[in-house]
């Protein structure tokens, strides 16, 4: 029986404010100790911070990297809300400087310009922002330290996923400087349109194949540090529920990007060499007969292009419901209700996403038997997205839950993607489909769970992880600001999506479908909308702002903020970058989320590594012991 | 209940698109109740287990399985409507018109950015069609030779149908894929170059005065946002009537 | 247990956190296979991305199918193509299959003369499938036969194209390991052995998608 406001420390019993202190110390000296060694081994500043081959720091890379490109995404649709508010109003002064004559003369939008936008839009958030954010970033500085490995299995080869990936990106920016622009056939690039279409389209593909080349590095990395580089008894079933959700991730990726690589080069094919494999005999532009040999087929590409897609957006999906996962857990201190359930209900969802494909091609002029097929595949996949949202639901019961901003932002993921996985029922039902094909009904679907879902996700993992990259942690009350803010506009954005999608307004209208007679009843929400947009953005300036005051300035905190029981809390805070994670690799004895044990007096969580030689020992690792003190102040 | 999604919709004067409402409606009940259901829960659930309220976590959460039910009755529910009207829905909608014998039969061509619109004529044969034949005059491409095209009709975005009689429209495409999209008749359907896709359809009411309109649902280029068309439903004496007043194709074609 | 009290002690130390720094960290199973998966990390990386490739292949091939079946004409290949040559090919990259196993077998039998003259043969076999194909290429070229001419071309073109890059891309591999093959086998055999292994897994999907595509564009 513990006596009172004592807290147990090794073996010996201290006041709190001993152990707060004690806590202090520690990490001083762990300061002054690191700040001597200079991190304790000689590298040169490129391989240190540039072509660094550490998991930790190419996550950094890659975490800053997507960001800008989030904000670039989002910039440019910011743009276009612009002109859908306001159909041809002349942007201010110095905006239509910056666009310029050739995209923008007077300052009023060009047609051809909005589609560009609208291709790149699509383009940056998916392959560029979000992928690389939830993947690139998250995966790797995180895994390696759940599954308590020293780094990636191929770290020379994480450093090269990287750097395709950057300039895959950078090129396909440059595709706004080459004569007829950016790409201009959406993110599907559906041809013919894609391959009739100028030289940025060349850019787009061969901008692809960089960034299809990562990934597939990525993937393949990070599947074998999941299963060679596991821990001591760190079996499947007591990975935290994150990593399992980046290794279905991998999976996907692996095999879902080769298809529309193939895809690719035949568009390259037939854009630079002539071909005809997607364009069919006979076609007429403005006019005048093509010259090409034709036979080809146009739905060909929609086929390839997604049966990579459609995985695709459950790798946008996987790693935030895998954030969220650790989140809620860490936050209601009690296990993940279900976790069993919710690795099956994962599994099962990668196998089935690979069959679904076809959905996004209803109206293509599919007969009864095979899109009896894909709806039914459709309806199906949808239960393992139930699954994972009730488990996690249900996970709140009985909890003890604390209300800090990465908890905010994973309570909002819940119904944010709720919404938008529900109003994904209605398009998966072709007949339902035929009056929502291709309006702002699908818009809004998919934006609620990558919006507010999937960047929601985001926002819980970089306030979660901070202090284990940094060493400090973000500031709270702003980082609230920042949720309200978001939560409130980004709902303005995209609600109102819906009911112009039901209304019939189509998608990729330059004027927002201010020409259709069906749509004038309801086009004025654009300003709505728009105007929610750029108070979304002015959302994200206490983020901005928070993020890098705090890397430097930051409430300094222990190795284990939020008393989480996972091995990435054992390593020190801001690991020293270049070398190994821990100093002993961690041996793991229990399963990820053990709040709250019946019986463990000394705290309300049992880190994976601790022995349990039947009494309760402090979770050990990178001076993690006071921290595990101030856990339970007032014992 | 069917009429649930109906202020929000645009009116619908077809004789399938009842059906295709309903099923809309039906889902939306359907998602409106789970997420009401499981938003209260969670909003009980906040507000019941927060830390101040509830210090001290239970390892074992709840041990009810009420959940998998919902799960249950959900994946059933969606059974249901998919095998119940979704699938039947699109075999009606994708298979030809019963009564053969009235059914009109008309060709559209999509292009940047316009719709051309084909009608066979009195002898209800299109006429014969090729890309040597396409010109300014002749967007269609029609073989002036071909004796069935001699009565042929074509027009620019005027597309004119009769009330209640069951149209069969063979919609194809001559550059890009557009699609063709009949918001008050729930009509949609991608023009593909080089493939032609029938769709059928009913229209119930006469679009007298009012405008209705042929949208593109399908991203064609820059002129995407503005290739709309006319679309007009007359009685069978004024659509005869409109008709006589065209001069066929042929006459047009220069050169 | 001990390895927990390991754990323990290890990382308690404050003071003596970092020292382990000193030298730099290395991998664990680069070289020995882990014993509950049965591989070494680089082999179980070339299985997926060997994985990876039947996708890319595969998509292809299933282009070339649709567009055959869906086409109205559709010309035999034995017809137009260089069958001989193409078949000489085929003996070529299968002995140069044969070639890169008796390699690796030297290197665990600890014979690196021997396997290094096996690598220099299949090198050479490499080589030998590439000029044969500029050779098939060439004559395409000096008959007007380009991607361009017809979807059969165009799939030809680039089936096989893309499969002599990948051939290409393994010679450069093999060149590599045949120029470094003292300096790796005198410091680190273990891992020189697997890499030659690995890639030679490689050399033999390569082997396989030409298998593939022998008959399906030369035969049919
Ligand atoms: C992360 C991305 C993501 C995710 C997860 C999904 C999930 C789903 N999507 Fe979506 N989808 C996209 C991204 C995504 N989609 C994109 C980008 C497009 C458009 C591409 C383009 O054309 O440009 C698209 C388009 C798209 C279409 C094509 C529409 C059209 O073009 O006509 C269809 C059709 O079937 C579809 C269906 C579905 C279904 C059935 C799911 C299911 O998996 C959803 C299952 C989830 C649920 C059923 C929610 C369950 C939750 C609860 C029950 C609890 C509620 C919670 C609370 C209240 C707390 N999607
Ligand atoms: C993951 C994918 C993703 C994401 C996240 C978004 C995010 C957003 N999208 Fe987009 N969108 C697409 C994918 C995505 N979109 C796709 C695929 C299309 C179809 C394109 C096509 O037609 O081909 C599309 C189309 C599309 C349209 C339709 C255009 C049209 O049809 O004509 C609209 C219209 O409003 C829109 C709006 C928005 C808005 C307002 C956001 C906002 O939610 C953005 C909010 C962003 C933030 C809140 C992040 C802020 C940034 C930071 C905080 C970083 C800070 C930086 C540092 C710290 C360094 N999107
Ligand atoms: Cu035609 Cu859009
Ligand atoms: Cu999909």
């Amino acid at each position: 029986m513990p006596p009172q406001r004592q807290i147990r420390v090794g073996n010996q019993w201290m006041r709190a404010r001993d152990a707060r202190r004690a806590l202090e110390e520690a990490i001083r000296a762990e300061e002054a100790e690191r700040a001597e060694h200079g991190g304790g081994h000689k590298q040169s500043f490129l391989r240190q911070y540039v072509f660094s081959i550490d998991h930790k720091w190419i996550g950094i890379q890659y975490a800053v990297t997507s960001l800008l490109f989030l904000l670039l995404g989002f910039s440019m649709m910011l743009l276009m809300r612009y002109q859908l508010a306001w159909p041809g109003k002349a942007f201010p002064g110095f905006i239509a400087k910056f666009l310029g004559d050739a995209n923008a003369p007077g300052g009023i939008m060009l047609p051809e310009f909005y589609n560009q936008l609208g291709a790149m839009h699509g383009t940056v958030m998916v392959f560029l922002a979000i992928v690389p954010l939830a993947v690139g970033a998250f995966g790797n500085y995180v895994v390696p330290l759940q599954v308590g490995a020293p780094d990636m299995a191929f770290p020379k080869l994480n450093m090269m996923s990287y750097w395709l990936y950057l300039p895959g990106g950078l090129l396909m920016l440059t595709s706004f400087l080459v004569p007829g622009g950016a790409p201009s056939s959406g993110w599907t690039s559906y041809p013919p349109l894609s391959v009739i279409a100028p030289h940025g389209q060349t850019i787009w593909i061969i901008g692809m194949i960089f960034l299809i080349t990562s990934s597939l590095l990525g993937s393949i990395n990070f599947i074998v540090t999941i299963f060679q580089l596991r821990a001591k008894g760190l079996t499947f079933m007591r990975l935290p529920f994150f990593v399992w959700a980046q290794l279905i991730t991998s999976f996907l990726l692996l095999l879902a990007f080769p298809p529309l690589e193939a895809a690719a080069i035949l568009q390259l094919m037939d854009r630079v060499a002539g071909t005809s494999f997607f364009m069919p005999s006979g076609l007429v532009v403005s006019g005048t007969p093509l010259q090409n040999a034709g036979g080809g087929n146009p739905l060909l590409w929609q086929h390839l292009f997604w049966f990579l897609a459609h995985p695709e957006v459950y790798v946008l999906i996987l790693p935030g419901m895998g954030i969220i996962s650790e989140v809620i857990a860490n936050n209601t201190r009690k296990p993940l209700w279900g976790y069993r359930s919710l690795v099956g209900a994962g599994v099962f969802l990668g196998f089935m996403s690979f069959i679904v494909w076809a959905h996004h091609m209803f109206m293509t002029g599919m007969g009864t038997a095979i899109s009896a097929f894909f709806q039914t595949t459709t309806m199906i996949i949808s239960i393992p997205s139930v699954i994972i949202l009730t488990a996690l639901i249900i996970s709140l019961w009985g909890g003890s839950i604390r209300f800090n901003v990465p908890m905010l932002f994973a309570l909002a993921f819940l119904p944010m993607f709720g919404i938008g996985g529900l109003t994904g029922l209605p398009l998966g039902l072709a007949a339902a489909d035929i009056h929502l094909h291709d309006t702002y009904y699908v818009i809004g679907h998919f934006h609620y769970v990558v919006a507010p879902g999937t960047i929601f996700a985001m926002f819980a993992g970089i306030y979660y992880w901070f202090p284990k990259a940094t060493g400090r942690q973000m500031n709270e009350f702003w980082g609230k600001v920042h949720f309200w803010a978001s939560l409130i506009f980004i709902n303005g954005v995209f609600a109102p999506m819906f009911v112009q999608g039901l209304a019939g307004v189509s998608r990729r209208l330059y004027d927002g479908g201010a020409q259709y007679e069906h749509a004038k009843p309801i086009i004025h929400t654009n300003v709505f909308m728009s105007i929610s947009a750029f108070l979304l953005l002015a959302a994200q300036v206490p983020f901005i702002v928070n993020f890098f005051y705090s890397i430097f300035k930051g409430k300094r905190v222990g190795h284990n903020v939020w008393d989480a029981t996972t091995i990435d809390w054992a390593a020190t805070s801001s690991p020293p970058l270049g070398h190994g994670n821990f100093e002993v690799l961690p041996v793991v004895y229990r399963g990820p989320y053990e709040y709250s044990v019946p019986g463990y007096t000394a705290a309300d969580f049992l880190p994976q590594h601790v022995p349990d030689d039947g009494e309760p020992t402090v979770p050990v690792g990178g001076g993690m012991l006071p921290a595990h003190a101030v856990a339970q102040k007032e014992a | 209940m069917k009429e649930f999604l109906a202020q929000w919709m645009p009116p619908d004067y077809s004789a399938h698109g009842a059906e295709l409402d309903t099923l809309s409606a039906y889902v939306h009940w359907l998602m409106l109740i789970l997420f009401i259901g499981w938003g209260l829960l969670f909003v009980f659930m906040l507000l019941r287990f927060r830390a101040s309220k509830h210090p001290k976590a239970v390892y074992h959460g709840t041990r009810s399985h009420a959940s998998k039910w919902a799960e249950i009755a959900v994946f059933a529910i969606e059974c249901v409507l998919l095998f119940g009207i979704s699938i039947p829905a699109w075999s009606r909608w994708t298979s030809r018109p019963t009564e053969e014998a009235k059914v009109m039969e008309i060709r559209v061509v999509a292009e940047q950015f316009a719709w051309n619109i084909h009608y066979p004529g009195a002898d209800g044969k299109f006429g014969r069609t090729d890309v040597n034949h396409v010109s300014s005059s002749n967007p269609l491409g029609i073989d002036p030779a071909d004796p069935a095209a001699k009565d042929d009709v074509a027009t620019l975005n005027q597309l004119h149908l009769v009330v209640n009689q069951p149209v069969v429209i063979r919609i194809s495409s001559k550059d890009v894929i557009h699609s063709f999209f009949l918001p008050y008749m729930r009509v949609k359907q991608d023009a593909t170059p080089g493939m032609e896709v029938p769709v059928h359809f009913t229209p119930v009411k006469t679009s007298g005065s009012e405008t209705w309109e042929i949208a593109c649902a399908q991203l064609c280029g820059l002129g995407h946002y503005r290739m709309k068309g006319q679309f007009h439903v007359h009685t069978a004496q004024d659509f005869a009537k409109w008709m006589t007043e065209q001069q066929p194709v042929v006459a047009s074609i220069s050169g | 247990m001990d390895d927990g009290h390991a754990t323990t002690l290890g990382a308690h130390g404050q003071g003596h956190a970092h020292a382990a720094h000193a030298h730099e960290i290395e991998i664990p199973y680069t070289v020995h296979p882990r014993p509950d998966t049965g591989v070494y990390n680089g082999k179980l990386g070339i299985w997926l991305f060997l994985a990876s490739e039947v996708m890319l292949f595969g998509a292809l091939f299933s282009t070339l199918v649709l567009l055959r079946t869906s086409a109205s004409v559709w010309p035999h290949g034995w017809r137009i193509l260089n069958v001989p040559l193409a078949t000489l090919n085929t003996f070529v990259l299968i002995g140069s299959s044969v070639t890169v196993i008796l390699a690796w077998a030297h290197l665990r039998l600890g014979n690196l003369k021997k396997a290094k003259l096996f690598l220099a043969l299949t090198l050479l076999c490499g080589f030998g499938f590439m000029i044969i194909k500029t050779i098939e290429y060439m004559t395409k070229f000096s008959h007007h036969q380009y991607p361009s001419t017809n979807n059969f071309f165009a799939t030809y073109f680039v089936l096989t194209g893309l499969h002599g890059l990948h051939v290409l891309g393994g010679m450069v591999v093999f060149a590599y390991l045949l120029l470094t093959a003292n300096k790796w086998y005198a410091e680190k055999r273990d891992q020189f052995t697997n890499r030659v292994e690995t890639t030679g897994l490689y050399w033999h999907f390569v082997d396989l998608v030409w298998i593939f595509l022998f008959p399906i564009l030369y035969l049919l």
